[in-house]
């Protein structure tokens, strides 16, 4: 995208009336959805708001409650285990494939169908994949049994759950993120590799020297990204395991809306989404940056 | 210039490589080939023919009965719960929800994006990175206070309850556009002005019809992302009147007639909510793949 250049006007111009009109709607939307909200859920964390009677203020009891509150311990760890399996795994078979494709195939075929997981509803990705790990009629179990495998209740496990979810989401997202990088891969200049290919250098000495330096602010970027989306999974096992066996997989985001729309505690769910949303700030204060940065380094 | 006898050497890294990527290429398609082939498979064939790759008896039962077409008795005896269930109007119902927050997400923030790239006004570049300082609020923050407020509305099981928090604008959406509109050069728009074309005009008249690209690729954004909501519309349009497809599959999946989910059922409803997508990979597939680059991650 273009620089944000500053060039002298021809002539001293004020377009106010022309621009308030073009940004009206925006910004009645940007007012009422996020800037009120924004403030409204910070005073929700403030009280002890059920959604039947009007809230009061009860300070930082909620907040007090969540430290002690070893769900809530327990939601942020099983969080933290999904998002290390999934953002480990997702991002080296991403790196994988994207040069592969790089070094193989600029075919939009090949990538259409890498994309397929990603333009599909999560709920479509989750139902499937209990469907294909069903442990009696499910196509998985199916072939493990014909290798003399046990059939594994990979959903219904409280050791399995969790990385079953995280390798259900990693199917899904793998082929948008080896897209993305394949993208940043684009960037890099052809003729590095041919001048390399003459000097005798092999696939493995080609990635290391010249495509992941290269890549590196993408790749950070591409991170941070998949970071941020990760701690907020839900959709799936929204329909999968709902938050079980026992636990399991109650994630940050399902323990939300389970105080919130389970429970009727709105002022409690509030006081986590407040924590959710401050980790995530800082996450994405680190992306900006970044964007930023992989600018002046690609663009 | 190699000697002659290296190049009959088999290139086996290569053939290697190429099997890994054939086999990541299966392995993300054919899960979805087994959705459609259970689909098209009897429920009471679930277990006698599990593993065959096409079914032994073929049946389009399943999506008839999910689509609502057959009588309350036909579906119950194909494997359904019995209850009332019309795929057909919530794929009408997603089709709603999706086309109505692309379409005016993307005009509204199309006319804001111009706003902050090209006009002049006292606080634009204040009002501009506030709006980008909302990126840093997750959704599920704004999501609670939200409900409160479309409830408090009487919006719930409205379509416009459902689309209020995102029709108007994402604050991402207003960033991309402004990013091109900045990426325009000046001398076309100062060309028009000698014309007599003004700030209303120029927009509509000269900026929108060289923007195609940019407006398709942010509008197919939008649209892959509200086709795949699912929290929202079900907080707020769990209804009938408003019921989208991926919230219609967590209500169907819920209904199972016994211990078993009623799978060849499920996997027609979910193979409603892959057709669209395959429609748009067929027609836009090329443009979709394309935009795909960091600029663009949302």
């Amino acid at each position: 995208m273009g620089a944000n250049r500053v060039v002298a006007a021809p002539r001293r111009r004020d377009d106010r009336a022309v621009a308030w009109l073009f940004l009206a709607p925006v910004l009645v939307g940007f007012v009422v959805f996020y800037v009120y909200p924004t403030g409204l859920g910070i005073y929700y964390s403030l009280t002890d708001y059920g959604m039947l009677a009007a809230p009061n203020l009860v300070g930082v009891e909620n907040y007090r409650e969540l430290v002690e509150d070893d769900k809530f311990w327990n939601a942020l760890k099983v969080t933290g285990y999904y998002v290390v399996l999934n953002i480990a795994v997702q991002t080296v078979l991403a790196l994988g494939l994207a040069v592969l494709m790089h070094r193989l195939t600029q075919s939009v075929a090949v990538r259409a169908m890498l994309l397929v997981p990603w333009l599909v509803p999560n709920v479509t990705v989750g139902l499937l994949w209990m469907w294909m790990l069903d442990a009696n009629l499910g196509f998985v179990n199916h072939v493990l049994g014909a290798l003399g495998l046990g059939a594994t209740g990979f959903l219904t496990s409280p050791a399995w759950a969790m990385p079953t979810i995280a390798g259900i989401n990693t199917w899904a997202y793998t082929g948008y993120t080896a897209l993305l990088l394949y993208a940043g891969m684009l960037q890099v200049p052809r003729y590095l590799y041919e001048s390399a290919s003459l000097d005798g250098a092999g696939e493995w000495r080609m990635f290391t020297r010249i495509t992941l330096p290269l890549l590196r602010p993408v790749l950070a970027l591409v991170l941070v990204v998949s970071l941020i989306g990760s701690f907020q999974i839900f959709d799936t096992i929204a329909v999968t395991t709902k938050g079980g066996p026992v636990g399991a997989t109650r994630v940050i985001y399902f323990y939300i809306y389970e105080q919130a729309f389970a429970n009727f505690r709105m002022g409690y769910a509030s006081a986590i989404a407040v924590v959710l949303a401050v980790l995530l700030g800082v996450l994405t204060a680190v992306q900006m940056r970044l964007l930023r940065a992989s600018r002046s380094d690609l663009a | 210039m190699k000697a002659p006898t290296t190049r009959a050497r088999v290139p086996l890294g290569r053939i290697a490589a190429w099997a890994v990527l054939v086999v990541a290429v299966v392995a993300t398609v054919f899960p979805f080939y087994w959705m459609v082939r259970t689909a098209l498979t009897p429920a009471a064939d679930l277990y006698s023919d599990a593993t065959g790759l096409l079914p032994e008896h073929p049946t389009m039962i399943n999506f008839l009965r999910v689509l609502g077409l057959t009588s309350r008795q036909e579906a119950r005896a194909a494997g359904g719960s019995g209850a009332k269930v019309d795929f057909l109007r919530y794929l009408l119902n997603s089709f709603v929800y999706c086309g109505l927050i692309t379409v005016i997400q993307t005009q509204c923030c199309a006319m804001a994006g111009y706003a902050f790239a090209r006009l002049r006004f006292p606080g634009r570049d204040l009002v501009f990175g506030v709006l980008i300082a909302a990126l840093m609020v997750p959704p599920i923050f704004t999501l609670l206070p939200n409900f409160v407020l479309v409830k408090s509305l009487g919006w719930l099981n409205s379509f416009a309850g459902m689309v209020a928090p995102s029709v108007l604008m994402t604050p991402f959406a207003v960033f991309f556009l402004r990013q091109f509109f900045l990426s325009i050069p000046r001398e076309i728009e100062e060309a028009a002005t000698l014309d007599g074309v003004g700030g209303w005009g120029m927009f509509w008249r000269v900026v929108l019809p060289m923007s195609r690209g940019p407006l398709l690729t942010i509008g197919l954004t939008t649209a892959v992302w509200s086709w795949k909501d699912f929290l929202w519309p079900l907080l707020t349009g769990r209804e009938e009147e408003t019921r989208v497809l991926t919230v219609a599959l967590g209500i169907f999946q819920q209904q199972a007639p016994n211990v078993q989910p009623d799978w060849t059922g499920l996997m027609a409803g979910s193979t409603l909510t892959v057709l669209p997508v395959l429609v748009l990979l067929v027609f836009l597939g090329r443009r979709l793949v394309e935009s795909l680059n960091f600029t663009g991650i949302k």
